[in-house]
């Protein structure tokens, strides 16, 4: 089963200026949702499979979305995550079968590796709120200077019967980091 | 005269293939770019503002350049529209500033936009959405391009901030059928038929 997509968002945030201080280069994020139609809306089903094989298919789209917009090669991405809001008809476990099982791997492909944990968060939810997409460094979970979030919002979705499954990748991280702990420079990107 | 002082851009792009109907030949893309800068004339009252508007006329025609080219070109433009959220040490009065720079920006970019650029602002606080009008960009009264772009930044406008919108959109509503001025049967002269 393929994904039967209603609407795709992106959107690329830059930020050139934060407490008066210039930002250079800007920090850039963009965040990509797909809205589908919940093939499960209304009935309990045990068998998520093709959920699962549709949290595959938008893995790769919705990271190669984010990495198109923010017009740099895959290697240059830094963080990423991913999450999921399901209309009122469905139930959290579509969610978990979307994300968890075989989206991460397509979308670490996109973004050329990635040996750290993809964040995510999931929730039921209704059109108009607010899904916070949580960012984490792709290589190192512990870079502190990368953990940040990314919101995403369609006024329109999820409607009932439909999923919004949002991907968010970055270039850079927070703008004026501080807050210590490893850095970039420090993680060697090979356990995660 | 006061700078611009640019805080964060948004560049926002929708595509949209069906609403429950059959899904057009090529989908609806709507696109909307933001700009929070601060406002020069937050926590007080200035009688004398209209001279931010020059300043703003290099940010109106980025704005517009990153839509037409998120968007594939000027030729597949249809729709515009425009809009201003103020922070709330400000005064509604401050985001009419944008009408000029934002609309001669889209208009001196496309082809034949001979239609008002239809607008809307409000004073809000950060998260705050607004509906930005859209409608076609050579004859106001085509019934089939009136739409609207939801827009809001989390972060933004803080109290001494205005959010500046720009919207462009390829084509009609996706399942449009509400009769009215059809596009191909537009004159095109005056802006409005």
């Amino acid at each position: 089963m393929s994904a039967k997509i209603r609407k795709i968002l992106v959107t690329v945030e830059e930020t050139h200026r934060e407490m008066d201080r210039a930002i250079l280069p800007p920090t850039r994020k963009a965040v990509a949702g797909a809205v589908i139609e919940n093939p499960f809306a209304g009935v309990f089903v045990e068998d998520l499979t093709p959920l699962m094989d549709i949290g595959a298919e938008l893995g790769a789209l919705l990271g190669a979305r984010c990495v198109a917009a923010l017009g740099i090669p895959p290697a240059a991405a830094e963080s990423y995550g991913k999450s999921a809001m399901v209309g009122e008809a469905g139930e959290l476990e579509h969610a978990a079968a979307i994300l968890h099982p075989k989206l991460g791997a397509p979308l670490r492909k996109a973004v050329e590796k990635g040996a750290a944990l993809v964040a995510s968060t999931k929730k039921m939810g209704s059109p108009g709120q607010v899904l916070d997409v949580p960012l984490g460094h792709k290589d190192a979970a512990y870079v502190r200077s990368h953990f940040d979030g990314m919101e995403v919002r369609l006024s329109d979705a999820p409607r009932a019967g439909e999923i919004l499954v949002a991907v968010a990748v970055t270039d850079s991280g927070r703008p004026l980091p501080r807050v210590g702990g490893p850095t970039q420079e420090e993680a060697r990107g090979k356990t995660g | 005269m006061p700078e611009v002082r640019l805080r964060k851009t948004l560049i926002t792009v929708e595509e949209i293939y069906h609403e429950g109907g059959p899904p057009p030949a090529t989908p609806l893309f709507r696109a909307a770019a933001l700009a929070v800068i601060e406002n020069p004339f937050a926590g007080r009252y200035v009688a004398d503002i209209a001279h931010f508007m020059e300043p703003l006329n290099p940010l109106g025609a980025a704005l517009a350049a990153t839509l037409i080219a998120r968007l594939g070109g000027a030729a597949r433009v249809e729709g515009y529209g425009k809009g201003a959220i103020v922070g709330t040490a400000g005064e509604v009065e401050h985001g009419a500033l944008w009408h000029a720079p934002g609309g001669y920006a889209m208009r001196g970019l496309l082809p034949n936009p001979a239609a008002i650029v239809p607008s809307t602002k409000k004073v809000g606080a950060p998260g705050t959405t607004l509906d930005v009008p859209l409608s076609h960009i050579t004859a106001s009264y085509v019934r089939s391009h009136f739409d609207a772009m939801e827009v809001s930044v989390a972060d933004a406008p803080r109290a001494g901030e205005m959010v500046l919108v720009l919207v462009m959109s390829t084509g009609p509503r996706i399942h449009n059928r509400a009769g009215g001025l059809a596009a191909q049967d537009m004159i095109g002269k005056d802006g409005l038929r």
